[in-house]
C-alpha cells in the first residue's frame, strides 16, 4: 500500500518539476517574450525535468522492492539461534520463516509460537519498517537530485527536446520488445520441453508412429500401458477436419467475396458485408457447441436414413462448423484483394468486348488470385490451429482414417486433453503436449510465412 | 484557387457565347459537325452525372478513315463524349445518356442492342497503360479467346503477330512473349494496349489521352502509330496537348463545359478560330 502511495508522491514530485522546469527555462532565456531564443519549446524543459524527477526514482524503487524481501528474510535467518536451524531442511526453514512473517504480520501461524519465532518475528517487522523509511527517503531524495541535476542543466542552448524524445524513443523500443520477447520466450519453452521429449521418446516414433495412447504409468506399481507416442493419426485427423473445413470455406467465403465486390449493390454490399463479419465475432465456444449439440446428431440421423454408420462426434460436423467459421476470414480477406484490383484492368477487358463474368473469370480473379491464395493459406492455419470447435465436436479417439463420418481426434484435441486436470511435468504424457505445440506451431509459421510472401509480392504486380 | 479560375473560366463562357450566339444559352455548334462518309453519326447527345449535365446536346460525326482530335479544357466533357461512343459510360452508376449515336447506321443505345459486341467493334485506350496481369501474348489474346475469332493456335500466333505488328511493338517483344505485360515500359505498355485492342478488328478506335503519361519519345512513336493506324481504323482521340491534336488529326472538336463550341478542318480550327473559346484555348489564354 505504502508503495503506492510513494508512487503518487513521484508523480507529484515529476509534475512539480515539469512546472519548475518549464519556469527555469523561461528565466535563463531572460523572460516569457525571449522565449524564442531557447532550442526548444518551455514544455520540453519541463518534461525533462520530470523525467529526471521520476524515472531514476522509479527505477530505484523498483530495483528495492525487488531485492528487499530477499535481504530482509536472509537477516532474519542469520539471527535466528543457530541450534534451531541447523537440523532442519530447506523446505522446513522456509515453513518456518513463512511462520515468521505470518507472526510479523499478525495473521495466525501454522503451529505454536515459540520465543525463539517471536524474537525472529519483532526482528522481522523491525527491519521493515527501517526498510520501509529507508526507501521513502532515497527514492525522494533521488528525485529532489534529479530534479536539481535538470535544473542545473537548464539552459537556453540544451537540446532539450531532442533528449525527451531520446527518452520517449526508449520506451517505444522497449515496449515493443515485451511483445517480441515474449513471443521468444514461449517459442523457447516449447522448444526446450520438446526437447526434453524427444529424449524420452524417439522422433522417428513420434512422427512416423501410428499408435496414439498416452497414458503412462504414474507410480512404479501402476498397472497401466506404457504409453504410444506415434502422432500420425493426430496429423490426419488434423489435416482430414482441416480439409473439411476448407472444402466449405473457400468455395463459399470466395463466391460471397465475388458477389460483394463486383454484383452486389451499394446498398446490398453494405448490409451484408458487416452482417458476413459478425461469423468473425461469434465466440468459437459458440461454434463448437453447435457443432456438438446442433449439427453433429442432425449429421448422425441423416447418415443412419441413408445407412451409413456416422460417428456421433463425427469429423464432418466438426470441419463442418469450422469451414462456416472460417468463411468470413477468406471472403473479407479475398473481397479486399479483388477490390485492389485496379479498375483499370477491368475498364480494358470491357472495352475489348468482355462480359462482366468473362472479366471476372479472366482477369479480375487471376489478378486477385495470388492475394486469395495468401488469405486461403492464412485461414489454413487458423483451420490448423482451432481448438474449441474440435474439443467439443470431434473425437478424443486417435483413428488413423480418411472417413469423414468417423470420429477422428486432432494435434489441438490432444494437447488440450494431455494439459487439463492433474498431470506430473516431467512425464511423457504431458511433454508430449509440447512437442505436439511445436509441430503445429511450425506448421503454422511455415504456413504464414508463404501466404505472407505471395501476399507482398502480389501486392508489387500493378507497380 | 481552383474554384476561383473555374468561376472566372465559367464567365468567360457565359460572356462570349452571349455575345457571339446573339442569345442567353449557348445554341450550337459553329463549323460543319458532318462528314461526308461518316462511321458514326451522334446527334443531340446529352450526358447527366447524377444531377450533373456533363455534355449538352452534342451533334458529331466521326468519318472513316479519319482522326478526330477533342480537345478543351479539364472537366469539358471531351472524355465523358468519348465514352458515350462504346458505351463505356454504362459501367458508372448513375450516368445517364440521351440523344442518338449510331455506327455503320445502327443505333448503338437501342434497348435491344447488347453493349458487349459493341465494344468489340469499337475499341478503346486509355490514359494509362493497363495491360492486364498476363504475359504479352495473353494481353493480345484476350480478345480473340473471349470472341472465339481463332481455330487454332497457329491462327492465334499469327494474329497476335499481325497485331503487335500492327502496333509497332513486334520487334521489340518477339523474343519476349511469355513475359508479363506489366514489365514493359509505359510506351512499350501502351502500344500493347493498342495491339490489344486491334488484335479484335474494330471499326473505331477510342482513344482517351494516350500520351498523358508517356515521355515525349513514346509519345513521338504513338503519334505516328495512330497516323498509320488511320488507313485501316475510324480514330477518335481525346487529348489535352494542341500539338498533338494539330499533329495526328483531320478534323477537330473544341469543348467547352459540355458544350461542342468548334468542329473543323484541323489546319482552320487552329490557324482560323471562328470562336472566340476555340481561340483563347488555342492560344493558351486558359485550359
Amino acid at each position: 500500500m505504502h508503495t503506492w502511495t510513494l508512487m503518487l508522491v513521484l508523480l507529484g514530485a515529476a509534475a512539480l518539476a515539469y512546472h519548475v522546469g518549464r519556469k527555469r527555462a523561461i528565466a535563463t532565456a531572460g523572460g516569457s517574450e525571449r522565449i524564442n531564443t531557447l532550442h526548444s519549446l518551455p514544455a520540453y524543459y519541463g518534461f525533462y525535468a520530470a523525467m529526471w524527477a521520476a524515472i531514476p526514482a522509479v527505477l530505484l524503487l523498483g530495483l528495492w522492492l525487488g531485492v528487499q524481501d530477499q535481504v530482509i528474510t536472509s537477516l532474519v535467518k542469520a539471527s535466528l539461534p543457530p541450534q534451531s536451524v541447523a537440523e532442519l531442511t530447506p523446505g522446513a526453514l522456509g515453513l518456518l520463516m513463512n511462520d515468521v512473517k505470518n507472526v510479523a504480520s499478525g495473521n495466525i501461524a501454522s503451529g505454536a509460537v515459540t520465543p525463539a519465532i517471536q524474537t525472529a518475528a519483532d526482528h522481522y517487522a523491525r527491519l521493515q519498517n527501517l526498510a520501509r523509511w529507508t526507501q521513502w527517503l532515497l527514492v525522494l531524495a533521488l528525485s529532489v537530485a534529479g530534479m536539481a541535476f535538470a535544473w542545473s542543466q537548464t539552459r537556453p542552448t540544451m537540446r532539450a527536446r531532442n533528449r525527451v524524445e531520446s527518452v520517449v524513443l526508449g520506451v517505444l523500443i522497449l515496449f515493443s520488445s515485451i511483445a517480441v520477447l515474449t513471443t521468444l520466450g514461449i517459442v523457447l519453452s516449447v522448444v526446450f520441453e520438446s526437447w526434453q521429449f524427444f529424449q524420452k521418446i524417439a522422433p522417428s516414433e513420434f512422427f512416423l508412429g501410428t499408435l496414439w495412447s498416452p497414458q503412462t504409468a504414474m507410480r512404479a506399481d501402476q498397472v497401466a500401458a506404457d504409453g504410444a507416442f506415434g502422432a500420425v493419426p493426430l496429423f490426419t485427423g488434423t489435416l482430414l477436419v482441416s480439409f473439411i473445413a476448407m472444402a466449405v470455406a473457400v468455395p463459399i467465403g470466395l463466391m460471397a467475396a465475388i458477389y460483394l465486390s463486383e454484383y452486389a449493390p451499394r446498398k446490398v454490399r453494405s448490409v451484408a458485408k458487416p452482417l458476413l463479419e459478425i461469423l468473425a465475432g461469434i465466440p468459437t465456444v459458440v461454434y463448437g457447441f453447435f457443432a456438438a449439440l446442433t449439427l453433429a446428431p442432425v449429421i448422425r440421423d441423416l447418415g443412419e436414413q441413408l445407412g451409413f454408420a456416422v460417428a456421433s462426434e463425427s469429423a464432418l460436423a466438426a470441419g463442418l462448423v469450422m469451414g462456416i467459421m472460417i468463411i468470413p476470414f477468406v471472403s473479407s480477406l479475398s473481397d479486399d484483394v479483388i477490390n485492389a484490383v485496379p479498375q483499370a484492368m477491368r475498364d480494358g477487358s470491357y472495352a475489348l468486348g468482355a462480359t462482366q463474368s468473362e472479366t471476372i473469370r479472366r482477369v479480375v480473379i487471376p489478378a486477385a488470385l495470388p492475394g486469395i491464395v495468401g488469405g486461403v493459406l492464412l485461414a489454413v492455419s487458423r483451420a490448423i490451429g482451432e481448438t474449441m470447435i474440435v474439443v467439443m465436436a470431434a473425437g478424443l479417439t486417435a483413428n488413423l482414417t480418411a472417413n469423414p463420418l468417423a470420429s477422428v481426434t486432432t494435434v489441438t484435441v490432444q494437447i488440450v486433453t494431455l494439459l487439463t486436470g492433474d498431470q506430473e511435468f516431467d512425464s511423457a504424457k504431458t511433454l508430449a503436449a509440447f512437442a505436439l505445440g511445436l509441430t503445429l506451431f511450425l506448421v503454422t509459421l511455415t504456413l504464414n510465412i508463404i501466404a505472407l510472401h505471395i501476399v507482398r509480392k502480389y501486392r508489387e504486380q500493378y507497380e | 484557387m481552383n474554384a476561383l479560375a473555374s468561376e472566372i473560366v465559367r464567365d468567360t463562357s457565359a460572356v462570349s457565347a452571349a455575345d457571339l450566339a446573339k442569345g442567353g444559352h449557348f445554341s450550337g455548334t459553329i463549323g460543319d459537325i458532318t462528314t461526308p462518309d461518316p462511321r458514326m453519326v451522334c446527334r443531340e447527345v446529352n450526358v447527366w452525372y447524377g444531377d450533373k449535365h456533363a455534355i449538352k446536346d452534342v451533334s458529331l460525326d466521326i468519318g472513316n478513315h479519319q482522326v478526330v482530335a477533342m480537345i478543351g479544357p479539364s472537366g469539358c466533357g471531351k472524355s465523358t463524349f468519348l465514352r458515350c461512343l462504346n458505351r463505356m459510360n454504362d459501367t458508372i452508376d448513375g450516368c445517364r445518356v440521351r440523344g442518338s449515336i449510331t455506327l455503320d447506321g445502327q443505333e448503338i443505345y437501342d434497348k435491344g442492342l447488347d453493349p458487349v459486341p459493341l465494344r468489340a467493334q469499337v475499341g478503346m485506350v486509355f490514359q494509362k497503360p493497363n495491360p492486364f496481369p498476363k504475359s504479352i501474348y495473353e494481353n493480345v489474346a484476350y480478345g480473340a479467346r473471349i470472341h472465339g475469332l481463332t481455330n487454332s493456335k497457329a491462327e492465334l500466333d499469327a494474329l497476335v503477330e499481325t497485331s503487335l505488328r500492327k502496333a509497332g511493338l513486334w520487334n521489340e517483344v518477339k523474343d519476349r512473349l511469355d513475359q508479363p505485360g506489366t514489365g514493359l515500359s509505359g510506351g512499350q505498355q501502351q502500344r500493347l494496349c493498342i495491339a490489344r485492342t486491334i488484335a479484335v478488328s474494330p471499326e473505331v478506335i477510342l482513344m482517351d489521352e494516350p500520351c498523358s503519361a508517356l515521355d515525349p519519345i513514346a509519345t513521338a512513336i504513338i503519334e505516328e502509330l495512330i497516323d498509320e493506324l488511320r488507313e485501316q481504323y475510324s480514330i477518335a482521340i481525346v487529348t489535352h496537348s494542341m500539338q498533338q491534336a494539330a499533329r495526328v488529326s483531320q478534323r477537330t472538336a473544341y469543348f467547352h463545359l459540355g458544350d461542342l463550341v468548334e468542329v473543323g478542318e484541323t489546319t482552320q480550327v487552329f490557324t482560323n478560330p471562328r470562336h472566340k473559346l476555340t481561340e483563347d484555348y488555342i492560344t493558351g489564354r486558359f485550359g
